[in-house]
This record gives C-alpha cells, sequence and structure tokens, in this order.
C-alpha cells in the first residue's frame, strides 16, 4: 500500500509546489506527445506541413518585402536566408504564445475533472513549436545548399536562444492563458498580435531598418523593447556568420524581459490556478 | 487506520450581484472605472455563499462510506475537494494512499487518438505510473473488450466501447480509495453490475470506498458507515442505518396523519368531514422507518351529518409518478348521524420500495361521490432485502411475496 499522506490545504510551499509538478512528469511527456500526435493526425503530409508552412512564408516575405518592396539588404548573403532566419524565429514564438495560451481553455475537460499540477498544460506546450522549429531549421540547412552557404560555429548557440524565444513567449502566454480562462477576449487579442507582429518584428528586414526615415532614433528604440526583435537579432548573429554583429542593444532588453515575465507570470498563475474551476 | 481524515473543511464561493455579469473583459474594466468614481459607495453587493461550513470525519480503512444528502447540499463539492480539483477555503484533508474516482471515466480521451494511446494518456491522467500501465495493459484491454479495435482512433468506438475503455482503466487503477459518484445512475445494467462488481471488489479487498448517490437501497446495500450532509453542514456521521433514518425523516414530505377536533375546520362539505386520517405501522415492526417488509394500517375516521346515509369508502394507493396502484372499497352500510371508522390493513412484503400516496373518498348510494379527499397521506417505502446480493433499483409497482414461484428438477441427466 502506497503510505504516502498527501495533505490538502489551500496554502502550499513553493518546494512542494515544485516537488508536486516533478511527480507529474510523466504526464507532462504524455500530454506534449499527445499534442504532437494530434497535430498531425489524419493530414496525408503530416510533419511536412511543419517544412511548408516556414518555407511558403519565407517565400511570399521575400518576395513581398525583397522585390516588391525593394527592401534588398546588399549583402554577401542570399536575403532569403535573412528571411528564413526571421521566419524561424517568428513561427517559433507565435506558435508558443498561441498554444500556452490557449492551452488551459482547451483542456478544460481535464482541468474541471481531475487533479494534477496546472502548470503541465502550459509546461508541455513547448513541444509543438519546438517540432516545427526543429524542422524550421532543417528548411534554413535545405536553403543553405541550395545557395551554397555554410554558417560558422557559433549555430552552437541556437539551442540557447531558441530557449530565451520560448521563455519570452512562456512569459506573456501564461498571463494570457490565465487571462483567457476567465475572459475569452484575451483569445482574440493573442490572434492579433500574432498577426501584426509578423510586420511588427523585423522579420522579412533587418533591425537597422528602424532607423531610416523620420524619427528613425525613436522607432528604433521603441523596437528594441520588442522581445522578438532580440531574438531575431541572436539568431542572425548565430546563423549567418559574419552578416551581422550582436545586437546588444535588442538583447538586454530581451534578458530583462524574460525575467521579469517568467517570475511576474509564475506567481500570477499560482495566484489565480485555483479558481480556474470555477469560471473555466 | 484512519486514511482519510477531513478537519474543519468549508467552503466558500463568492456571488456578484452586480445586475450584469462581469465575464468579458470591458464589463470589468468598466466595473473598475465606476468603482473608481463610485469610491467608497461600492454599488456591488458580494454575498457569500458556504457549501461546506466545518465539515469534520474521518474514514478507517475498509470502510464503505455513503455520502448523502440532497442536491445542493455540498456532496459534489466535498468530492472535488476531496479529488483536489479545488482547494478547500479553510481546513486541512488528510488521504493515505492513492484516490481515484470513478467519476472520471473516460476523461481526458482523445478522440483522435487510439485506443492504445488513449489508455495510456488517460493512465497518466488519473496517477498511474508508465510501468504500471504497461503492466496492466492487456487485462485493461480484456476487460473492456476492444482487442479488435486497439489502434483505432476512439472517435470511431460506439459510445459503448468508449465508456467500457474508459472504465477498465479506471478499475485497474488499484487505488487505496475509491469515489464512486453516481455511477449507478448511467451506462447500462451490464455496466451497472460491472461497477458494482468493482465496488464490492474493492471493499472485499481492505480498500476503501466513497459513494455518492440517490439510490438510497444501492448505498444501504454497500456501506457500512454514512455521512448526511445538508446545507453544507455534516448533519450526521455514522452507522449507515442510522444515517439513512435521520436523512429520510428530513427529505420526505411524510404526511403519515392528519386530524381534526372541531368540525367546523375540517376538510369535507354539508355531508360528510374528515375526522382523523393515519397510517400506522404493525406493532410487530420494529426498524424505524417503513420499509417493504412493513404491514401497514390505514385508519379513517370521517363525520356523517346525514341520517340513514348509505356509505362506502373507496381507497386510492398512487406510486410517486401518479399511477394508481390499487383502488379498493369496503361494502356499502347505512349510518347514522355521528362518526364512521374505516380501517385497512396493507400487508407487509407487498409493496415495493418507494414513494407512495393516498386519496380517499367517501361514496353515497354505491355510485355518487361524496366528498374526494386527496393526498391525504404521503410516505415512503425504503428497501428491506435478505438473501440477496442484488443491490440494484426492484422493479415493479408491488414487490408481493404472496405470489411465490416454485422450482424443482424434473429429470437427472
Amino acid at each position: 500500500m502506497d503510505s504516502r499522506v498527501r495533505v490538502i490545504t489551500n496554502k502550499k510551499s513553493i518546494s512542494e509546489y515544485i516537488a508536486e509538478i516533478w511527480n507529474y512528469n510523466e504526464l507532462f511527456w504524455i500530454l506534449a506527445k499527445r499534442d504532437i500526435i494530434v497535430k498531425y493526425k489524419q493530414a496525408v503530409l503530416g510533419v511536412g506541413w511543419a517544412a511548408i508552412r516556414p518555407l511558403i512564408t519565407t517565400l511570399v516575405m521575400a518576395l513581398a518585402f525583397g522585390r516588391l518592396g525593394k527592401l534588398d539588404v546588399g549583402s554577401t548573403i542570399p536575403y532569403m536566408l535573412i528571411v528564413s532566419v526571421g521566419v524561424t524565429i517568428w513561427l517559433f514564438f507565435s506558435q508558443s504564445l498561441t498554444t500556452i495560451s490557449t492551452s488551459l481553455v482547451l483542456n478544460s475537460n481535464l482541468i474541471t475533472k481531475v487533479y494534477f499540477p496546472r502548470l503541465i498544460i502550459p509546461l508541455s506546450s513547448i513541444f509543438i513549436g519546438l517540432v516545427d522549429v526543429v524542422v524550421s531549421l532543417a528548411v534554413f540547412a535545405g536553403l543553405c545548399l541550395f545557395y551554397q552557404y555554410v554558417p560558422d560555429w557559433k549555430i552552437i548557440f541556437i539551442p540557447l536562444i531558441l530557449a530565451l524565444t520560448f521563455l519570452a513567449s512562456f512569459g506573456v502566454g501564461l498571463i494570457a492563458a490565465v487571462l483567457n480562462v476567465k475572459y475569452r477576449d484575451i483569445g482574440q487579442v493573442i490572434s492579433f498580435v500574432v498577426q501584426f507582429g509578423t510586420f511588427l518584428s523585423p522579420v522579412a528586414y533587418l533591425t537597422d531598418t528602424y532607423k531610416t526615415g523620420a524619427n528613425g532614433d525613436l522607432l528604433y528604440k521603441i523596437a528594441m523593447l520588442n522581445p522578438v526583435t532580440g531574438c531575431i537579432d541572436a539568431m542572425r548573429w548565430a546563423m549567418l556568420g559574419d552578416f551581422a554583429a550582436f545586437n546588444w542593444n535588442s538583447f538586454i532588453p530581451l534578458v530583462v524581459f524574460v525575467i521579469i515575465t517568467f517570475f511576474y507570470s509564475i506567481r500570477f498563475f499560482r495566484k489565480h490556478e485555483d479558481t480556474f474551476v470555477d469560471y473555466i | 487506520m484512519t486514511v482519510l481524515s477531513i478537519e474543519n473543511i468549508s467552503k466558500k464561493y463568492v456571488l456578484n450581484n452586480k445586475g450584469k455579469s462581469n465575464d468579458d473583459l470591458r464589463d470589468t474594466i468598466t466595473g473598475w472605472s465606476k468603482k473608481l468614481v463610485n469610491a467608497g459607495r461600492s454599488t456591488d453587493t458580494k454575498q457569500d455563499f458556504w457549501a461546506l461550513k466545518n465539515v469534520s470525519f474521518e474514514v478507517k480503512q475498509g470502510d464503505r462510506l455513503g455520502l448523502v444528502g440532497a442536491n445542493g447540499a455540498g456532496k459534489s463539492t466535498l468530492l472535488k475537494i476531496l479529488s483536489q480539483i479545488t482547494e478547500p477555503t479553510t481546513g486541512s484533508i488528510k488521504i493515505r494512499g492513492r484516490m481515484a474516482s470513478l467519476l472520471e471515466v473516460g476523461t481526458g480521451f482523445h478522440p483522435e487518438l487510439t485506443g492504445r494511446e488513449n489508455i495510456f494518456l488517460n493512465g497518466a491522467i488519473l496517477g498511474m505510473k508508465k510501468n504500471e500501465i504497461h503492466r496492466h495493459f492487456d487485462a485493461i484491454v480484456d476487460f473492456a473488450g476492444i482487442e479488435k479495435f486497439i489502434d483505432t482512433p476512439v472517435k470511431r468506438y460506439s459510445s459503448g466501447m468508449y465508456v467500457r475503455l474508459g472504465f477498465a482503466i479506471a478499475a485497474h487503477l488499484e487505488p487505496e480509495i475509491l469515489v464512486v459518484d453516481e455511477v449507478l445512475a448511467v451506462g447500462d445494467a451490464d455496466f451497472q453490475k460491472k461497477s458494482i462488481g468493482k465496488m464490492r471488489d474493492v471493499s472485499s479487498s481492505g480498500r476503501t470506498l466513497l459513494f455518492v448517490s440517490h439510490n438510497l437501497t444501492a448505498v444501504q446495500g454497500l456501506c457500512n458507515t454514512g455521512a448526511y450532509l445538508r446545507a453544507g453542514e455534516l448533519i450526521k456521521y455514522g452507522p449507515i442505518d442510522e444515517v439513512i433514518t435521520e436523512y429520510v425523516k428530513n427529505v420526505s414530505k411524510f404526511q403519515l396523519e392528519q386530524s381534526w377536533t372541531d368540525p367546523d375546520l375540517a376538510p369535507g362539505n354539508d355531508f360528510v368531514k374528515i375526522k382523523t386520517i393515519r397510517l400506522v405501522p404493525d406493532e410487530s415492526h420494529t426498524r424505524p422507518n417503513l420499509d417493504t417488509t412493513t404491514p401497514l394500517r390505514l385508519e379513517l375516521e370521517y363525520w356523517n351529518f346525514v341520517e340513514n346515509a348509505e356509505l362506502n369508502v373507496s381507497i386510492f394507493l398512487y406510486s410517486m409518478t401518479g399511477e394508481c396502484v390499487f383502488n379498493i372499497g369496503d361494502e356499502a352500510r347505512i349510518y347514522q348521524k355521528g362518526t364512521v371508522k374505516s380501517v385497512c390493513e396493507i400487508p407487509g412484503d407487498f409493496l415495493n420500495d418507494g414513494s407512495y400516496y393516498i386519496s380517499v373518498m367517501i361514496v353515497r348510494d354505491r355510485l355518487a361521490p361524496v366528498y374526494f379527499f386527496e393526498d391525504a397521506i404521503a410516505f415512503d417505502i425504503l428497501d428491506y432485502r435478505e438473501g440477496t446480493e442484488w443491490v440494484g433499483k426492484w422493479p415493479g409497482a408491488i414487490r408481493p411475496k404472496m405470489i411465490q414461484v416454485n422450482s424443482w428438477q424434473t429429470e437427472l441427466l
């Protein structure tokens, strides 16, 4: 007989909280697996879609901004590759943000019926974006082959930058997920953010583009506050050889943003998780 | 050994009465701004609602606890707190061992996933470890009877297969404490039999059962202790018979007797008026409640205001659903002015368990109703069983023992 004694009260210490999440690690993996299986089930192309999306997005962006918008950067590195890096980060960020912010509502049948640490649900959302980002990187590798381009050693920083990107989406996404339980308006807001973010973030152009034109400096400063700018800058630095210098202007705000939103969002989540059942 | 101890558990819900609910963002924001404007003189009325108030009891290992109470008494809230879906406002609960609930049959099944994948998913959701699921995998598939469809997405399952698979997983969880909420009310006969079988297994293997049901027969048959909740408070905790007695006394619209001493106030008309009507159990009955074995006696006394009236009484017994179980009358006789008494004996082992109503009619000259006294008596009959393991609802409007079935061997092979 299992002789562990569980105590149910309305007070739980932070160490108990973390230990409990750890106890449920199997559920975490199985929920992650479920999300991935379900996403590509009953589709002829299956995971192939994870490759088609970044590829088409990159092509369209490159066409729209490069050819039609005449936004060529005049570099030895093909414009397609520059866009591809932006698209990889943006798709990962927006995918994670959307999945996390809707995760609680989509799993309401679990939340109202069985107990487990609620944080497992948004945490396990990482994998759905992770699969996509790995495939996106494969697409990037394919483009490199096509353009005969070889990235340098800095690509070892890719996992770190992806982790920062996930954390940037996690903090905001978690707060949105909690609010979404009570106010479904948040789901709408997030879809707007994702829609406009593609153009407001330097996905298909360079960060320096902000500087051009009237009020360029102000615009540049504002753009630095966008955490995705930091992610894309860092990723371009890591993946495109000598093309871009490391941009501390966007990286420091990103790290500050991640630290603040991460801790605040978890506190916010803990404060509200008991009432999910009553509102969902 | 105490496996479950509940100490001073209370649960508060706050009801917001704003005239307008703040379920969308706009209302909340306008609500905030209103609050700023009317700072100090809030127009909101917040009402506390206590779904549970200081409930405390302990459950020992191997106990089969029946939780009874009317709708809204707090049974579901207590179960929700026990299964940690929602936290108590005050108090604490100590649970030794794993608790599983048959309430969640099939919870978390994903329609796109196959039976195999869902077994692992659902098992993990219910708190099983991976190796445990592997160990029970074949047994689960076998119990559910879905070998052929194990790699088919469950969205193509029939609803029966779906429920069977969900139940099979829950049944192999081997919890120390099993919580069952009203499963007897859902599913087909086969499913009910399986759930009851599972509950019997649980109790016979020394594990603990928590059973919530409105079916008092099933509660009485399965449980040894009971807890009666009313409006969030624990009214009675103890041996199941005492708890059910208390519960029945509280809820049923018992009306076993009506009597009037003043004819002016009594129901009736210029010809007859009711003096007394009562239903009493036979003296031989010693248990506190009326049950199916109890012989009953209906006594009616009325004033007759007409000299030389030829009267007889007609008694109607209705079931709860309004069907007339029987209608019987006596021989018409000539009565003088004064009071007339009629007595009707209803034998034990005749009525089935359930709620009944009695109406009486006084008839003149064998054909003309003089007065129809409707719903004069209301009573409940509890179930009483011996020598059977079966606890499902006994069918039938009546359960007469005087009709016997005799069987004998006719031939030897």
